[in-house]
């Protein structure tokens, strides 16, 4: 595990903090809050979805299974486990639970083909939520975000402005999570604030 | 701008795709058992088939997966999507 002390979250440089003090009092009438939600725990997991075995020594570790059907999330008490492909999932876990996570998964999974890797440092996540959220995300990104083909518990990856995003709605208010690689995480966090900036935006804190 | 539907995620816009070629082209079992020709053969040749024509495309944006696009190379509409290691559909096999 890196050094913790001294940490930095993606989006220190822009004082998100102090925006926040000033922006929240807008809040309710704001059409869209942003805001970092930085130290979320991620492991990349690869395994085979055909193995019973694979799938309940996860569940056995993390209290929920890797899910087998596309784009989906199977969450439980702060950990929640997205489907990035076939055969490959994002664990994301409370701050500072991976070792012993990464620890218990080694343990209960050895001998089967699997791989488990610490990514927390790889991406932050923005939390974009309120009534106009979508038509934001509308602005640039290709994916069908429209109630009939998307909604809570579902994720996708996909482009937003060129920035590689992984997207999990979390709500039907809508609410979502985007996960952006940290050195992306500038230039999106800028698009979102300029995308968002007409629907009347308050940025707030974690 | 095409419309793609990866097996796994769906109907996705062109720019999340990288595209990989003629599909089903098979390394030869022992190469130093080819000549240049043939090895060129391999290496270089395609059927650069005008109509339905069987190529790769990886997800790339998406689940990173790598599948398999029957595309109209005149209209480019997209006839069937497989997985590696399917059978092509019968739209595939046309003009064979
Ligand atoms: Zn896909």
């Amino acid at each position: 595990m890196a050094e913790q002390h001294g940490r930095q979250s993606a989006l220190a440089g822009l004082g998100l903090d102090a925006q926040a003090r000033i922006s929240t009092r807008g809040a309710g009438e704001a059409g869209v809050r942003l805001g970092e939600r930085p130290w979320r725990a991620q492991l990349a997991l690869r395994g085979d979805p055909e193995s019973e075995a694979f799938l309940t020594g996860v569940e056995s570790v993390l209290g929920v299974a890797p899910p087998t059907a596309p784009l989906t999330v199977s969450s439980r008490r702060g950990v929640a486990c997205l489907w990035l492909g076939p055969d490959e999932w994002l664990v994301t876990l409370p701050d500072r639970r991976e070792p012993r996570a990464i620890a218990r998964l080694e343990e209960r999974l050895a001998g089967l083909h699997f791989a488990v890797n610490d990514v927390s440092h790889a991406r932050t996540v923005l939390g974009l939520a309120g009534p106009r959220a979508r038509e934001v995300l509308m602005k640039g990104c290709a994916l069908d975000l429209h109630p009939r083909s998307f909604g809570p518990g579902r994720c996708a990856q996909s482009s937003l402005a060129r920035c590689h995003v992984l997207l999990h709605q979390l709500d039907a208010e809508p609410a979502y999570d985007l996960y952006v690689h940290r050195s992306f995480a500038e230039y999106a966090w800028r698009w979102l604030c300029d995308a968002a900036a007409e629907h009347g935006l308050a940025i707030v804190a974690d | 701008m095409l419309l793609i539907e990866c097996p796994w995620c769906g109907p996705r816009d062109e720019q999340e795709f990288g595209y990989g070629g003629e599909a089903h082209i098979v390394r030869p079992a022992d190469p130093h058992a080819l000549d240049d020709a043939a090895w060129g053969e391999y290496l270089f040749m395609r059927t650069n088939r005008k109509g339905a024509h069987r190529e790769r495309w990886v997800h790339s944006e998406g689940c990173r997966r790598w599948f398999n696009v029957v595309r109209d190379t005149v209209s480019h509409e997209i006839l069937a999507v497989y997985r590696v290691g399917e059978a092509p559909p019968a739209a595939g096999r046309r003009g064979e």
